[in-house]
């Protein structure tokens, strides 16, 4: 162990993870749950039924004033002005050099308020930008990391097993409502999610968070590690920072181009705009391996590229990942090769996603 | 398997290895406890047949959902057999580490360095 566990934040649910029986793991500096029973069995349990996800380490930033808007606009590479009150949107952050500093979802509270979730290992970071951009606009930004516990319930029972708790209607996806949860008052419900299933995402205060967990997971939602939250998100090629984002790559080169609007004049729009005018020289590619083995972060793609992110599919049992490659050596179908600690192994190059559970 | 074990019938590595020896032959695996770090076990990679391991040394791969992991050889020799089972079944590592997990016979070419290896009871204190 690198690191003591005296030296990590907890989250408000961190009694519930040891009764539960959780493999608890530092990550971004908090003590979080790796898994509980298995990543493959809390894997099917959200493509199948539902699971509950204590993600209390992912912080907020919530920006207010009369130009709150036209602020996140220059900073966020999304076109804020179509986020309606009540609404979601994806967006990422760049610096002057068009490189990713995180990838975020914005929920609007109000009219001139909104909320913007940050990743746990880059917070301070994002918090210090936000800041440091505002000072040319009439707006406060307020770090409400500590005033928020995060849970998402997510799998193709979550929607109504939640809505039973709740006591009005569940938002439809990418809308936010503030409902009562298991007797938990002002929690903001968002129909968002990072595992490619129906469910919700939910900001509620720290002390209202065992409530929520105690009666979802006693309405049969299954608890559900950091392990199978990864598993899920690249199964359905979600991005993860630090692994498939970095301000060293621009959010073009990340298949990202669709949540970028350079229009707005975005912080680094003006990169953004020529890569994709001009293309990259690489691009992130989801792939399969097509025999035996896992890649992981790291490895080298023969002919250059390299893997962001590598796992087992509990779905499909093989080996999966996403990594960069040439862009001429990206279409969907292309085989390549992998150095696997010094053992090459075979890849194809697929489209998105790996997986879908929504397949007719 | 849920519970801990460390049986007597074989000699522990550090490395959260076993060797069941027979004269001068031994059969390698990992620990009850590796199994448990590891989580799920999904793949194994074994050396090839005739391949010579070095004791303290890396001699096969064993890779979780989560992560790989090198595994070390208890003793030196000469791999005679590896266990085929484990392509189709690698959760056999974690259900049975023992038995059904075993990872490869191997032909001891210094059995003097069983000596150095741990008993159960000095291996379970060991991991206190």
């Amino acid at each position: 162990m690198s690191q003591g566990t005296e030296t990590l934040k907890r989250t408000p649910l961190h009694d519930r993870h040891v009764a539960a029986g959780a493999r608890l793991v530092p990550f971004a500096g908090w003590e979080m749950p790796v898994q509980y029973t298995g990543i493959r069995d809390e894997h099917r349990a959200v493509r199948e039924n539902a699971g509950i996800f204590d993600v209390s380490h992912m912080g907020e930033i919530e920006t207010e004033g009369p130009q709150a808007g036209a602020f996140l606009q220059h900073i966020l590479s999304n076109d804020v002005t179509k986020i309606a009150e009540n609404g979601a949107q994806y967006s990422v952050l760049c610096n002057e050099a068009g490189g990713v500093l995180d990838d975020l979802f914005t929920y609007r509270l109000g009219h001139e308020r909104f909320l913007t979730v940050t990743n746990a290992s880059n917070h301070d970071k994002d918090l210090a930008w936000f800041k440091r951009h505002a000072a040319d606009y009439d707006v406060q930004i307020h770090d409400r990391l500590d005033d928020y516990a995060m849970l998402a319930i997510q799998g193709p029972n979550a929607p109504a097993l939640v809505e039973k708790l709740a006591d009005g209607e569940l938002p439809p996806r990418f809308r936010t409502a503030t409902l009562s949860v298991a007797g938990a008052p002002d929690t903001l419900v968002a129909g968002t999610g990072y595992t490619g299933e129906d469910g919700v995402e939910l900001l509620t205060a720290p002390g209202s968070a065992a409530q929520i967990w105690d009666a979802v997971t006693e309405a049969g939602a299954q608890p559900v590690g950091l392990g199978a939250r990864d598993t899920l998100r690249l199964e359905v090629c979600f991005h993860l920072y630090g692994n498939d984002l970095s301000e060293d790559r621009g959010p073009i080169e990340a298949g990202l181009g669709w949540c970028c609007k350079e229009d707005t004049n975005f912080i680094g729009s003006q990169i953004v705009r020529a890569a994709r005018e001009n293309g990259t020289p690489e691009k992130l590619v989801p792939f399969v391996l097509t025999g035996p083995g896992i890649a992981r972060q790291g490895n080298p793609v023969k002919g250059g590229g390299v893997v962001t992110s590598g796992t087992l599919s509990p779905m499909l049992d093989i080996g999966i990942g996403m990594a960069y490659l040439p862009a001429d050596k990206g279409i969907p179908g292309t085989p390549f090769e992998i150095d696997v600690r010094g053992k090459t192994r075979p890849a194809e190059v697929r489209s998105k996603p790996l997986y879908s559970s929504k397949e007719t | 398997m849920a519970e801990a074990s460390y049986p007597s019938d074989v000699k522990y590595h550090q490395d959260h290895d076993w060797a069941r020896i027979e004269g001068d032959t031994a059969t390698f695996g990992i620990t009850w406890y590796a199994q448990d770090q590891l989580g799920e076990v999904v793949f194994f990679d074994p050396p090839a047949v005739g391949a010579t391991v070095s004791k303290d040394q890396p001699y096969a791969e064993v890779e979780s959902v989560k992560a790989v992991s090198d595994v070390i050889a208890p003793l030196s020799g000469e791999v005679t057999e590896v266990n085929e089972g484990l392509g189709s079944s690698p959760e056999n590592v974690n259900e049975d580490p023992y038995g059904e997990g075993w990872m490869v016979k191997v032909r001891l070419s210094d059995p003097s360095e069983v000596d150095s290896l741990m008993d159960a009871d000095a291996y379970e204190e060991s991991l206190t």
